[in-house]
């Protein structure tokens, strides 16, 4: 299918450029990295840029490292080199596992984490594991930077809180300080190539402390303090966990669509949090499934 | 809408040709330049049988811009099968196990194919079936896919 919006392509060399050309067209301008979204919205008109900016060129914005106990992941890292770093699975396996969830092999093979946050679909995979790693989006302007925080970039679905004229350039994730384990448990029809009908994931730290973060059970993906506050400084029992799938009914409001029904969603969300913290826990311990072996379809 | 002059390799062989911001590289491919394995299908990176390599990667061929290719080398399936190491073994094995019917996801699950014994040359089956997920087929039941994959590392 041809692309009959029409609009100027530009591949700036460096930042300025990009600023520049950002700052000129302000919601008219389109930063292009995998493309995996922006085509299909191209196709589709739902978007409709004077100018896509290619930021492929901008080297700065490439790879991910850690440093200081901070993980900064370049806006043109794609799902398949995360999957390939041994740091990313050692260290974040949460975000690791997610990310192994994401479409398929040649779409991760250009899509960027940057990307799937940018795209904000209230089923964006990424997004809960970066919530328990409570990242932040580093974006550019031509007034400066801006560090946003995970928990307040998701304004609505398929809304951020990035301000035309301005570019995502990287996220960074503290690593915690404490051991932990993780899961990233996801509800699809099938194994492979689906969309989650919900997402949970739980951050497990040796203080007896937990993360729950969700994707696909409200309009944007988030952390659920409520069900961290009937799990923390908890071990985990019958009756703490029933607490918590008490707690996280409170805490989303999925809806119902051709995937699953509204109840279907809200009834799996209590397994996915009980089969994620225990998951979570078991791996703190190094026991339970090995990381990218368990979801539910 | 300003034209670019792009230039890429294409199965080996320099490309120079002129396109617009929003040609999409599938149909540029198949349009212009007359390489008809990738296909048109959902057109939106779900089905998979537009895949191409693109410097050595599998990519949705219907989700990049032509214009990004510039620089860069493809390869599709015309090209893969005398450069690339499997995948003419893998052609073989295919026709061979009958794994496809009517052949329209087959450069698709060739290509792919091809990526994931190019990184790992002894898969598991869940490490194949994770690789073509990718690439639907609506014939096969993909029973015979998976074999013919499996079969070609083996050498049988």
């Amino acid at each position: 299918m041809p692309i009959t919006a029409e609009f100027d392509y530009v591949k700036p060399k460096d930042m300025d450029e990009a600023l520049q050309v950002f700052s000129r067209y302000g919601d008219k301008a389109r930063a292009l990295a995998g493309g995996t979204d922006l085509v299909v919205h191209l196709k589709e008109g739902l978007a409709k840029p004077e100018v896509v900016v290619d930021i492929k060129a901008l080297a700065e914005l490439s790879g991910f490292a850690l440093k200081g106990g901070v993980l900064r992941i370049g806006a043109l890292a794609t799902f398949a080199e995360l999957i390939a770093s041994p740091l990313i699975k050692s260290k974040f396996p949460v975000l690791w596992e997610a990310s192994l969830t994401v479409a398929s092999v040649g779409v991760r093979n250009r899509a960027t984490v940057a990307g799937n946050i940018c795209s904000a679909v209230p089923s964006a995979d990424s997004a809960p594991a970066l919530a328990v790693y409570e990242a932040e989006v580093l974006v550019r302007g031509l007034k400066g930077l801006r560090r946003i925080p995970i928990g307040e970039w998701f304004t609505g679905p398929k809304k951020t809180a990035l301000l035309p004229g301005e570019l995502v350039t990287a996220l960074e994730l503290k690593l915690p300080e404490k051991k932990h384990g993780g899961c990233y448990m996801k509800l699809a029809r099938y194994e492979g190539e689906d969309l989650a009908q919900g997402g949970v994931a739980v951050l497990a730290l040796a203080d007896n402390t937990y993360r729950v973060a969700v994707c696909a059970l409200g309009p944007k993906p988030g952390r659920c303090p409520k069900t961290e506050s009937a799990l923390n400084a908890n071990k985990l029992s019958d009756k703490v966990l029933a607490t918590a799938k008490e707690a996280i009914l409170q805490e989303i409001s999925p809806i119902g669509d051709i995937r699953s029904s509204k109840e279907y969603r809200l009834h799996m969300a209590q397994i996915m949090l009980e089969r994620a913290a225990g998951h979570a826990v078991a791996r703190l311990f190094g026991k339970g499934p090995a990381y990218g072996t368990e979801n539910i379809a | 809408m300003k034209k670019h002059d792009i230039q890429f390799k294409l199965n080996g062989e320099k490309i120079a040709i002129t396109v617009e911001p929003n040609d999409v590289l599938l149909d540029v491919l198949r349009g212009r330049l007359g390489i008809k394995s990738p296909k048109v299908g959902c057109d939106r990176g779900d089905c998979g049988t537009c895949t191409v390599l693109l410097d050595g990667r599998t990519i949705r061929s219907c989700l990049a811009l032509a214009v990004e290719a510039d620089g860069a080398e493809i390869v599709t399936l015309e090209g893969a099968n005398t450069t690339r190491k499997w995948t003419q073994r893998l052609q073989k094995k295919f026709h061979e196990k009958n794994a496809f019917q009517c052949g329209f996801c087959a450069p698709g699950v060739i290509l792919s194919a091809t990526e994931l014994l190019e990184t790992n040359p002894k898969p598991s089956e869940h490490e194949i079936k994770e690789a073509i997920a990718g690439n639907l087929c609506r014939c096969t039941g993909y029973e015979p896919i998976v074999e013919a994959i499996a079969e070609t590392v083996k050498g049988k």
